[in-house]
């Protein structure tokens, strides 16, 4: 059948047009509001209003900036770690073990020498933190590297067996005495705890991201090593033929995500916990998946996309208490890497009128 | 016109995003001729050809089967009317029969199949052309050939009037392309009509009843195969004269710079790949590699390059024994390669030229700068190679994805050849480059050769094997059949060689 006077086709653009990548993902976060608007609206609640409300509680306030900022320091940690993988095609989904180990590693530091100097105490916590959530990683990079083993899996797994280790020490060998039987740690001294920034619970993690951010930068683009996870990544073929030693690569790849997400995991306990406790991350290393997917791995775009993420849990936090539920949130980042991917694809396409030739004749 | 036409495809346009593929074609088949389409690669044949087959939708035009007008809009439509199309790449299941590959999909098939009548009905039907073929063999134990006449079968079983067949001798050797083409023959003599897509002009003076010449999707010319000869088609195919000039004969060197011995090396599939192979390739010498695709083709470059595992045997380069060394250790020893898939081994497609350039060499000195890599002269040098291989682009930023394959093989040579290789593997270098294209890289070729440099050429096309080589070689089956000298081999010898016959007459295993 053909609609009578034009139709419709799809093309494939020859250069991706450079105005869409800017209107795509804008445009993308629009239809992502609106068709999150039409669940609030049947659930009975005025979109619009619940929309602002969530801007302002996010956006709005002197409160409202600096606890979204304390929510995008991890998701930018986490969101570069695993980036960075995913350069190299390696589907790192362990950003949240690999976070919880390096919590726990922070917290042992911490712990075990309560008396140490700020000096010595701090820069072991950094190194040990991104040292086990990077062992971690590892952990499912060697079996890939030689056997194939599939990542996804092996990190995903992973995640359940940090999140445990973590939840029985803070119930058990670890638990504060003085804690009421709450399943946490004893507080970090002093000199364990990341300082405060703003009078506020931003922490000094803030730094890390945006540290790390100009070094990943540095690293991918402009390195030899970065030249190889780039060209791996695009082509492995062309990489063994090039000569360059992939399995090496691999390791040292997962090895640096894992570490990255482990710098996370340490920042959280230093900088906003000051103790290890059950229930440390509400699932940054899954949402930071999504931060790095549509930052299209741009370690830059990173930053900007976790805050996003941050203000949408904070927003999403403040409206509860008019009755919306928490899961709006989920929703919501469900729907904006929905249309987001969608869009992507779009940008590599147009739409085509074309005047219609000829009936239609059998 | 008194011989009634099967097939008419009035002024048929078919754009892409910028290309048109085919710009206002006519193109009709009679009953009972074979019917060539010609033209290079680009100029728009497989287009038409799909536009018949259902594949694409026409812009523009109209086709009429029978002098009834049709809308095709699947190939299942175009089964119906009549038209089959053997495609290049064979459509089969490799697990099943060659009966059920025949019957698969095909509107009588019942519900409940009676392996015996399918099998009488096929084993008449290929009877009749003379189509050998074992009924209840297993697909993937067939040959090539083989394979291409199941796939003719199964169009002829569907009731195909007209038959296409899209540059079907390009996996076949010359003994059994003369048996397609007795075939294609004897189906014509039946009253169907049958078109053949080329790029060989040997091939139309061969076949053809009429040739229809395209260019730049344009139908240039409709012409009976009496009224031309191959220099106006040549002409008509591509819009200038092209001149192949005779080489200059240089004697090779007596160095070595390549030595297999009794090398053997293991498939994909983890079966022999290679066996026992022993030759040698001289400085300033090209050795032609000639053989059907996937007789070792690959393996051979790969284990030259140090990419596929030596499993026997011993690989010197320039006289050191480089066995087992790793495919970086052997580039630093002067082989360069470059392999039959341009975009999926040699280049990066989403990469730009600067960054596909640096492929090679990122580690060198000269592009260092501690740990970074030295941007202003990478940028530099991939400017000169472009000026110098003439390898045009819009910009060096650009994915060069967005280049032509011309250009890309281009951009590959210009990076393969400026790291002064003593040893230059090309695998198919001219596949899918038009006839200017071609003659660019096969001057640029001749060229090295005649600086010293040593090349091993794999190649399909024994044209091009006969055109270059200073010596032959041929593989089949993973062994080398025979060794011969240029000027001391012909056509057919080649071709007994290919199918595994060697030179006492005796069939190698």
């Amino acid at each position: 059948m053909i609609i009578r006077g034009t139709r419709l086709t799809i093309e494939k653009r020859l250069v991706p047009s450079s105005s869409a990548y800017l209107l795509i993902p804008i445009f993308s976060i629009f239809m992502a509001l609106l068709v999150g608007s039409i669940f609030l609206y049947f659930s009975g609640h005025e979109p619009v209003a619940v929309y602002y409300k969530m801007f302002k509680g996010a956006f709005g306030s002197r409160y409202g900036i600096t606890e979204t900022i304390v929510k995008a320091i991890p998701l930018t940690l986490v969101g570069l770690g695993v980036a960075l993988a995913f350069r190299m095609q390696l589907w790192n989904i362990g950003g949240e073990g690999q976070l919880y180990m390096g919590a726990f590693a922070a917290t042992w530091v911490a712990l075990t020498f309560p008396e140490g100097s700020v000096w010595w105490v701090m820069p072991a916590m950094i190194a040990l933190g991104m040292l086990a959530g990077g062992l971690w990683a590892l952990l499912t990079a060697i079996p890939k590297a030689i056997w194939g083993v599939n990542e996804i899996i092996t990190t995903l797994m992973l995640n359940y067996v940090a999140i445990l280790w973590v939840d029985y020490l803070v119930y058990g060998p670890w638990k504060d005495p003085a804690g009421f039987n709450f399943p946490l740690t004893a507080v970090f001294s002093d000199a364990a705890t990341l300082p405060g920034l703003f009078d506020s619970r931003v922490h000094a993690g803030l730094f890390f991201g945006i540290v790390a951010a100009i070094i990943l930068y540095l690293v991918v683009y402009h390195t030899r090593w970065g030249y190889e996870i780039r060209v791996t990544g695009e082509n492995p073929g062309a990489a063994r033929y090039a000569g360059m030693n992939t399995t090496r690569n691999i390791m040292l790849v997962m090895l640096f995500s894992g570490a990255l997400c482990g710098l996370a995991g340490m920042s959280e306990v230093s900088g906003i916990g000051h103790r290890l406790q059950h229930g440390l991350s509400p699932g940054y290393g899954y949402t930071a998946i999504i931060v790095a997917w549509l930052s299209r791995l741009n370690p830059f775009a990173v930053i900007l996309v976790a805050i996003l993420f941050g203000g949408l849990q904070v927003g999403g936090f403040i409206v509860q208490t008019s009755g919306i539920p928490s899961s709006m949130v989920y929703m919501l980042q469900g729907l904006l890497l929905f249309f987001v991917l969608g869009g992507e694809l779009l940008t590599g396409y147009r739409l085509n009128r074309v005047p219609a030739t000829g009936e239609a004749t059998k | 016109m008194s011989v009634p036409l099967l097939v008419e495809m009035v002024n048929i346009t078919k754009k892409f995003p910028g290309v048109v593929a085919n710009d206002q074609v006519n193109f009709n088949v009679r009953e009972g001729e074979i019917h060539v389409l010609l033209g290079e690669n680009g100029s728009g044949k497989s287009t038409l050809m799909s536009v018949l087959s259902g594949l694409y939708k026409p812009d523009e035009g109209d086709i009429l089967v029978g002098g009834i007008k049709y809308n095709l809009r699947s190939p299942r439509d175009a089964i119906k009317a009549g038209i089959g199309m053997v495609h290049q790449h064979f459509k089969l299941i490799d697990s099943f029969s060659v009966a059920e590959n025949v019957i698969l999909g095909g509107d009588g098939t019942p519900m409940i199949l009676n392996k015996k009548d399918i099998e009488n009905n096929l084993a008449q039907l290929s009877e009749r052309y003379g189509l050998r073929i074992n009924l209840s063999a297993m697909v993937w134990q067939l040959s090539v050939g083989e394979k291409q006449r199941v796939e003719i079968i199964k169009m002829l079983y569907r009731g195909s009037q007209v038959l296409v067949l899209d540059e079907p001798t390009a996996v076949l050797t010359p003994q059994e392309a003369e048996e397609l083409f007795d075939n294609l023959r004897r189906m014509a003599a039946a009253g169907r009509g049958i078109v053949v897509i080329t790029h060989k002009l040997n091939e139309v003076m061969a076949i053809a009843d009429r040739v229809t010449v395209l260019r730049r999707g344009k139908a240039v010319a409709t012409l009976e195969k009496q009224a031309v000869n191959q220099r106006d088609l040549a002409w008509l195919m591509v819009g200038q004269d092209v001149v192949f000039q005779s080489r200059k004969k240089n004697p090779p060197d007596s160095a070595k710079v390549l030595e297999l011995k009794k090398v053997n090396c293991l498939s994909d599939l983890g079966l022999a790949g290679l066996t026992d192979i022993d030759f040698s390739v001289y400085k300033g010498e090209i050795f032609g590699i000639a053989g059907v695709a996937g007789n070792g083709q690959r393996e051979l470059a790969e284990v030259v390059a140090g990419l596929r595992a030596v499993n026997g045997g011993q690989l010197l380069i320039n006289g050191t024994d480089v066995t087992g060394l790793s495919p970086r250790r052997i580039m630093d020893r002067g082989v360069a390669l470059v392999p039959e898939d341009r975009l999926g081994t040699g280049l990066i497609p989403n990469l730009d030229a600067v960054d596909n350039l640096i492929l090679k060499d990122y580690r060198r000195a000269l592009l260092r700068r501690g740990p970074f890599v030295n941007r202003r002269v990478a940028r530099s040098n991939a400017q000169q190679m472009v000026e110098r291989f003439e390898v045009s682009l819009r910009s060096l930023d650009a994915p060069v994805k967005l280049m032509s394959g011309g250009n890309l093989q281009r951009l590959l040579l210009a990076r393969e050849i400026t790291s002064q290789p003593h040893l230059l593997i090309a695998v198919y270098p001219v596949r899918g480059l038009d006839i200017k294209a071609t003659k660019a890289v096969h001057d640029l070729l001749l060229e090295q050769r005649e600086q010293g440099m040593a090349i091993l050429l794999i190649s399909e096309d024994l044209e091009e094997i006969f055109k270059l080589s200073d010596r032959i070689g041929v593989l089949c089956g993973g062994r080398l059949t025979g060794i011969l000298p240029a000027e001391a081999a012909d056509i057919e010898e080649i071709g007994l060689l290919m199918m595994g016959t060697d030179r006492t007459g005796e069939t190698a295993s």
